[in-house]
């Protein structure tokens, strides 16, 4: 009985609190922003440290006393995985919590479905994760990767310092590795590589029964010529994937894989041993040595109270995200999204590994592009690096249909889609 | 006493050279040891090659240490370490003279990292110091690693030790290795020789060499001696192919059997139609991750504990369903689907509450990784191999125990004629509870050979569920020798597939084969005849 007084008392005591709170928050003294990362399902497993990363950044802020005088305050909803929901779930923090800036998104599919909620809405979504480009909203600031600032770099490392000469594109079958594909492919044979010396495949999600996979690359690579394989495998499936790489004898020293998906997140809890020497391309690395870095893993560490959490690439494009998005209010004094889409362009903000990263142009933004090799303890060893900054491009100058196409939402050309050739915007221009 | 003063004079000037040695050593050592801590991998390599040439007797034991990442040097005063975890700390000994230092914290030293191209190298320069190993196996290897390395000095080394050397194999792979080197180069009459020594080999290195002789060699007779060469290793690599496809194929087969069995006897035989099976595989992958957990010393036997426990956990699992559920369902097929659908769901949650959403990891035993290498293109994965036998075993096992115990007596007698077999005093219910308990446990034993394979995850059921169905569709509902035979056609047809079309269609065109097979016969390839088929 006593519990269930307790209980009642808490109950009540909450619903006030809430009551209080929702009163507070109409007097509009605090800043909303929105955090719309699936706490369910499948992708739950990446997202949710991501939305930790916000509450961080946010409870960081409001230390250092908070945007324009007044509180940051987070609004955490679910979309569970779901696509649909996304969208719902985008317009609910828009219209009903009224929300300055979203940060949000994973998968492709799921910034294509809230995308036509924050044109429509005109508010403004921070979007922190690789993707495949061919996408320039002007509601949306990519600071995740392009393929440029990625996957071509990538290649660029395997084919110069390595000495590669016959590629395997092996991939998810969905959108992102699809595109990405079509993109190293015609690079690949721009560069002069023979359609021979390309092998593409794709697996279906969660695919486990690597077997003829990994022996058909195997094959693939016993011709001769130094042999590696790019990887935009998705999720769980590299584990068994990178499993029968050691099984069948597949070492890093002769056929390396280089990974676009797989980060520290993604290793850790898994047994590393036969995945030391593969590599990955990414903008950040957890074992960057900078002052910014280790600051910023401090930080984490005390926030989730677990030492042993890892840091990965998406939290650092959450980090320079939710900074740019501060630097763009301060200094358009205000948190309208119209004022905020001029104010944000050409801000730089650190990054951590030691640089500024530049919001440019077309909404993408300026990174070093990292290559590291798996170690035992799961962490990444950096063997390369790009001499500067790459520029994010969101339309590829490999692809036939979108070489034209350039992206600038300054005045007077304002425009995520505008073709060089021809001189028209089409689509996307609100 | 004549003597004295040459005798001194020999002895000075050996102290001198002596002493010489020894410093210019200690200088280079300096040298290897700057090298090695810096950042850049050109000078990491330099020092590498260094180390290959350098007199130190530990040489060899700082370059095992360097590949296998535990070369470390002290932030301190920059001395060159060789550190093993031990715990959360490292045990550390000077890596030069092989002093045991004591136990440090992770702070005080810095590790000294490698890459691909570094680890090569090293590899290569450790083959060329094993040459002289004592250990024959060690000497193939050695050769082996060194096959086609165009590195300079190789070819007289192996030569010199083709001169010595005593053991076939590995005079075998000498000659074949010198002949690999006098492939290119050399006059036109070496190259023909060399050519028909390779001949036959499948060694990858020789394919690709003997491929550009085809195409480069000036020499007409040359190249049609490769071209034949050529010939004679493709027929054989197909051969080869074949059989890996094979068994590539009996492996997804065995795996699907595995997965499909405990169906076969909850479906096939009870006709339960139960969307809870993938959850029971699921719970006996989870059963072999806490038995790791709970027995970290043992991690390479603790599998073989693993599978009573799984069958143990999941056929309790299965009964306390049979028990609160599916008992009252019985005779009505959609509500019991619906019903082990919703458990289904429950078990998934129960296990993302428990255990988390992420993905354990189960640790492949020593035993278990790695593949039994019959020559240079066919190797067979050891789990899959193991799988294989296991698969076979659980169900000869089952097998016995429906055709030669009791139990299985009464479990056909209750199949057969419920109330006849009722009639004669066995008590259905009972039999009913067990058979599912059977079926639900022989799951979770699935379960331990899958968790060797896949993610162990709350997913894993659900993966598995579709492909179980219909193996024991097609297989013919309740003839368990007719799920093996399906599954294995299945696995074996899928592999000779997906190099064709891809995984994904592979696994579109076999479910279209499937279902028009279905068509033409409903009770798949083995329906039961006689009293047993339902009317």
């Amino acid at each position: 009985m006593l519990a269930l007084n307790v209980l009642k008392k808490t109950a009540v005591g909450l619903a006030a609190a809430a009551v209080l709170s929702g009163s507070a928050q109409a007097a509009g003294d605090t800043i909303k922003v929105g955090v719309l990362h699936s706490l369910s399902g499948t992708m739950a497993i990446s997202e949710t440290t991501l939305k930790d990363t916000v509450l961080m950044l946010v409870e960081e802020q409001n230390k250092k006393g908070g945007l324009l005088g007044k509180k940051l305050e987070a609004i955490v909803v679910d979309p569970a995985s779901n696509w649909p929901l996304f969208a719902e779930k985008a317009r609910e923090l828009i219209e009903k919590e009224k929300v300055s800036a979203v940060f949000g998104a994973w998968t492709s599919v799921s910034r294509k479905s809230v995308l036509p909620v924050f044109e429509e809405l005109n508010n403004l979504l921070f979007y922190p994760v690789q993707y495949e480009g061919e996408e320039s909203s002007k509601n949306v600031f990519y600071t995740g990767a392009a393929p440029n600032t990625q996957a071509i770099p990538a290649v660029d490392y395997l084919m110069n310092d390595i000495g590669v000469k016959r590629w395997v594109l092996e991939g998810t079958d969905y959108v992102y590795p699809r595109t990405t594909n079509k993109i190293l492919e015609a690079y690949l044979k721009a560069k002069g590589v023979s359609e021979k010396d390309i092998l593409i495949n794709y697996t279906p999600f969660g695919f486990s029964d690597w077997q003829s996979e990994v022996s058909r690359i195997k094959k693939f690579g016993s011709a001769g010529k130094k042999t590696a394989v790019v990887s935009t495998v998705n999720g769980d499936a590299n584990v068994p994937f990178y499993k029968e790489l050691g099984n069948q004898g597949v070492s890093a020293e002769n056929i390396p894989v280089i990974a676009f998906s797989v980060g520290e997140e993604e290793l850790s809890g898994i047994d590393t041993k036969p995945l030391v020497g593969h590599l990955a391309a990414w903008n950040y690395f957890m074992s960057v040595d900078s002052e910014e870095n280790t600051a910023f893993i401090d930080a984490w560490h005390a926030y989730i109270k677990d030492k042993k959490r890892v840091t990965n690439d998406p939290m650092e494009a959450t980090y320079i995200g939710f900074n740019m998005w501060v630097e763009a209010v301060k200094k358009a004094g205000t948190t309208d999204a119209t004022a905020v889409q001029e104010a944000i362009i050409g801000i730089a903000v650190p990054n951590l590994s030691g640089g500024l990263s530049a919001m440019m142009p077309n909404h993408h933004i300026t990174k070093p592009v990292l290559i590291g090799e798996i170690q035992a303890d799961g962490q990444f060893e950096i063997v390369w690096e790009t001499s500067g900054l790459v520029a994010g491009d969101a339309w590829s100058d490999y692809l036939p249909g979108s070489k034209d196409i350039i992206a600038d939402w300054r005045a007077p050309l304002s425009c995520g889609n505008y073709n060089v050739k021809t001189g028209k915007c089409s689509g996307q221009n609100f | 006493m004549r003597h004295w003063p040459k005798i001194l004079i020999l002895l000075l000037s050996l102290l001198f050279t002596q002493t010489d040695v020894a410093i210019a050593g200690d200088d280079s050592l300096h040298q290897i040891q700057v090298l090695l801590i810096s950042n850049n991998f050109v000078e990491k390599t330099q020092a590498v090659s260094l180390l290959a040439l350098h007199s130190h007797p530990r040489t060899e034991e700082i370059l095992k240490a360097f590949l296998e990442g535990e070369l470390y040097y002290r932030k301190s005063d920059k001395l060159l370490l060789i550190a093993k975890k031990q715990g959360r700390q490292y045990s550390i000994s000077d890596a030069l003279t092989g002093d045991e230092l004591g136990v440090v914290k992770k702070r005080e030293i810095k590790k000294i990292r490698s890459n691909n191209a570094l680890r090569k190298k090293i590899r290569i320069v450790l083959a060329r110091k094993e040459l002289n190993s004592v250990d024959p196996t060690v000497r193939y290897q050695a050769v082996n690693a060194m096959l086609g390395n165009p590195d300079v000095g190789i070819t007289s080394q192996l030569q010199d030790r083709l001169k010595l050397e005593r053991d076939q194999k590995v005079r075998n792979i000498l000659e074949l290795a010198l002949a690999i080197t006098r492939l290119e180069g050399g006059e036109k009459e070496d190259r023909l020789s060399a050519v028909a020594a390779v001949s036959g080999s499948l060694e990858p290195v020789i394919r690709s060499k003997l491929e550009s002789i085809v195409v480069d060699d000036p020499i007409e007779e040359v190249r049609v001696a490769a071209k034949e060469s050529l010939n004679k290793i493709s027929a054989k690599l197909q051969f080869y192919s074949f059989l890996e496809t094979l068994f590539f194929g009996l492996s997804l087969g065995s795996v699907l059997v595995l997965a499909a069995i405990g169906l076969a006897i909850t479906f096939g035989v009870m006709g339960v139609i139960n969307m809870a099976h993938g959850e029971l595989i699921m719970l006996g992958a989870y059963t072999t991750y806490v038995i790791q957990k709970a027995m970290p010393e043992f991690i390479g036997v603790s599998i073989l504990f693993a599978i009573p426990a799984a069958f143990i956990v999941s056929g309790l699992v299965g009964i306390l369903i049979e028990q609160t559920v599916i008992r009252h369902l019985y005779g009505r097929a959609l509500e019991t689907l619906l019903a082990t659908f919703g458990i289904s769901l429950i078990l998934q949650q129960a296990v993302r509450s428990i255990f988390s959403p992420l993905n354990r990891s189960v640790v492949t035993p020593d035993w278990m990784s790695g593949s039994l290498e019959i020559n240079s293109v066919l190797s067979l994965t050891y789990n899959r191999l193991y799988i294989i036998f296991f698969c076979l075993l659980v169900f000869v096992i089952l097998f016995l125990i429906l055709k030669r115990t009791s139990l299985g007596l009464q479990v056909r007698a209750v199949t057969q004629n419920r109330a006849m077999a009722r009639a004669m005093g066995v008590r259905s219910s009972w039999v009913d509870a067990m058979t599912f308990g059977l079926g639900s446990g022989i799951a979770g034993v699935a379960g331990v050979a899958l968790s060797q394979l896949t993610n162990v995850g709350p997913n894993l059921g659900q993966a598995y569920i579709v492909d179980s169905f219909m193996v024991v569709v097609f297989g013919g509902v309740g003839n368990l020798a007719g799920t093996l035979i399906s599954g294995f056609s299945l696995g074996i047809a899928n592999q000779f597939l997906e190099p064709w079309v891809g995984a994904v269609l592979a696994k579109i065109f076999i479910l279209i084969f499937i279902i028009l097979f279905i068509q033409k016969r409903p009770r798949g390839l083995f329906p039961q005849k006689g009293r047993s088929a339902e009317g």
